[in-house]
């Protein structure tokens, strides 16, 4: 108790302020561990190597840039435009109730290991997005937009809620098998991964109907800041002309 | 070639991770000589740089290793990433201009081609899946066709390509078009691309530097080890917030546990581990919701949705993040003791 270092926490230090300055986040990450290493007398080119080991040892990352290439190439062809048409034919679909049964489905399959099946540049930016705004549209007309942004940062947050919260009921699941390689390294026995899964389902379950119960109110939030843009006409017009 | 003696080896497969790397590469580079040849690029040659600096990385980081060793390797990577960082923090990184058909034009591809335009999408998925799942350990003498440490990845890469296949039979796109096209995409997301593997770098400095066990010992100053449902609020709070900081519940995990949970929780008064851990590791994604450091979730998705406020995806999960961090604390101090 009575030797307590502090110098090794000041990177924490660096990223709460620089993101406090909002200074670019790159640029504060590089400052945290720089500052880090500094702190505790590393030395420079060790440092500069741990960087460039890290860096290269994460770089399954950056697998998603692979994906971006054919959604870019569907939605020159029209690829939003189609999925709005198509939900505009569907007469009873409504922002929420695409959002639930999305919500829903991507929360049973990561339960089931599923995690590939969908995903921000996969799912959400091609086709969920604009079958939300699709079904506004369909009911309101020309959306303002900070009513889209607000649709489509709905259908953002669906894909990682619904995900983050079934994929440890999956017990293959890196965090999974995270959890149960630190008991076992620090000497607590007898834990199965499947125990771990089993206690993941109560909150897993509090989320779906947490989620589902906010959508549920989306369509109000909807129609009230509709009618809220609708009343300011002047505002709106001086922005876009601005 | 003799087959590899050691059997801990990974055995050798056609879309190994290397060769996944190497392509990403060779996107990147591509995505460079397209941006030089963007004439009305503002930020032309720094935006090229950076994507360059990135993509060598990718392209020659497994290269330089067999050849000038890991040390030398590390460090020009290193240097790569500083550069990377400087040129991102002082905005030299922007979105150039694209040739984008108007929406009306884009409506008529739409109606010509119908629903055929959703397939290539929904393959990807679909054909990650049954590689995955059914075709997974496929080889021919030893021969995989999936590297097997990261089959989800490869079969990932394997579904992108069919689907570009099948979107160029549909929408008479090329890949190369594809590619081209993606630079704008690529574009919009920006530094934010890079931003995970700058967290698991900093991440490695902390295990260095034993971050960690600073804050257990700053924790352990707060701490009143007898006052249960403190412990319970500190842990799964702990986990939140280091998580925020982290981007990342895997990198708080082990240094909240081993330093409140471990010690306090599960020795001190006999706690249940399993819904413990499984609880604490959800209290930790509250925590990723909340966090532009979790950026492949939360920053590049507003990026990608052309969102004004690039904290609006965060902005819009808070509520339910906190609601559910509420939850656990009481699910957790509910379920964990067992006298």
């Amino acid at each position: 108790m009575t030797d307590l270092n502090l110098l090794p926490l000041s990177g924490i230090a660096i990223v709460v302020l620089g993101f406090a300055l909002r200074f670019n986040p790159l640029l504060v990450v590089t400052a945290a561990g720089i500052v880090t290493g500094w702190a505790v007398d590393m030395n420079f080119l060790a440092l500069i190597e741990t960087f460039g080991e890290k860096f290269m040892n994460s770089r399954q990352l950056a697998s998603f840039l692979l994906i971006l290439p054919v959604i870019a190439l569907l939605e020159r062809y029209g690829l939003q435009q189609r999925a709005q048409s198509w939900i505009a034919s569907i007469k009873s679909a409504t922002t929420a109730r695409i959002l639930s049964v999305y919500f829903v489905v991507r929360e049973c399959s990561s339960a089931l290991g599923l995690l590939s099946l969908a995903g921000q540049p996969q799912t959400v930016r091609p086709l969920l997005a604009p079958m939300a705004l699709g079904a506004a549209t369909n009911l309101h007309g020309e959306l303002p937009k900070e009513v889209k942004d607000m649709i489509s940062a709905h259908a953002a947050a669906c894909d990682n809620i619904a995900m983050f919260f079934g994929e440890d009921i999956f017990i293959a699941f890196g965090a999974v098998l995270l959890m149960d390689a630190f008991l076992k390294e620090n000497g607590i026995t007898g834990i199965e991964p499947l125990h771990i899964g089993l206690w993941a389902i109560p909150t897993a379950i509090a989320a779906l109907l947490v989620h589902l119960f906010r959508l549920a109110r989306l369509e109000a939030k909807i129609s009230r800041e509709i009618a809220f843009y609708k009343s300011q006409p002047q505002t709106r017009l001086t922005e876009e002309l601005s | 070639m003799s087959a590899p003696s050691n059997v801990v080896n990974t055995p050798p497969a056609i879309i190994s991770i290397e060769n996944i790397y190497l392509l990403i590469g060779f996107v990147v580079m591509f995505l460079v000589m397209r941006t030089l040849q963007d004439k009305g690029h503002p930020k032309k040659y720094s935006t090229a740089l950076f994507w360059l600096l990135f993509g060598n990385v990718f392209l020659f980081g497994d290269l330089s290793i067999s050849l000038l060793g890991k040390a030398i390797t590390y460090q020009w990577v290193g240097v790569s990433v500083m550069i990377i960082a400087l040129l991102a923090g002082f905005g030299r990184v922007s979105m150039g201009t694209y040739d984008t058909p108007s929406d009306e034009a884009k409506s008529h591809s739409a109606e010509k081609i119908g629903n055929k335009l959703f397939m290539p999408a929904v393959m990807i998925p679909i054909v990650t899946v049954i590689c995955t799942l059914l075709l997974g350990d496929l080889n021919i003498d030893g021969w995989y066709i999936f590297d097997q440490r990261h089959l989800t990845l490869a079969s990932l890469t394997l579904a992108c390509g069919v689907a570009l296949l099948i979107g160029w039979k549909f929408t008479s796109g090329s890949p190369i078009r594809a590619l081209t096209e993606s630079r704008r995409l690529v574009d919009s997301i920006g530094w934010a691309a890079i931003l995970p593997q700058m967290l698991a770098m900093l991440g490695g400095v902390f295990i260095v530097a034993q971050t960690g066990t600073a804050i257990q010992d700053l924790v352990t100053l707060f701490i009143s080890p007898d006052n249960r449902f403190m412990l319970v609020v500190l842990y799964c709070v702990g986990m939140a917030l280091f998580t925020m900081i982290m981007g990342n519940a895997f990198a708080a995990f082990p240094v909240m546990t081993a330093g409140i949970a471990v010690p306090f929780l599960i020795q001190g008064h006999g706690a249940s581990a399993a819904p413990l851990v499984a609880i604490g590791m959800y209290s930790g994604y509250c925590g990723t919701l909340m966090t532009p450091m979790a950026a492949n979730f939360n920053i590049v998705p507003a990026a990608l949705l052309d969102l004004k406020d690039k904290y609006q995806v965060i902005k819009v999960q808070i509520p339910t993040a906190l609601t559910l961090l509420a939850i656990n604390i009481l699910l957790m101090y509910g379920v964990i003791f067992n006298d």
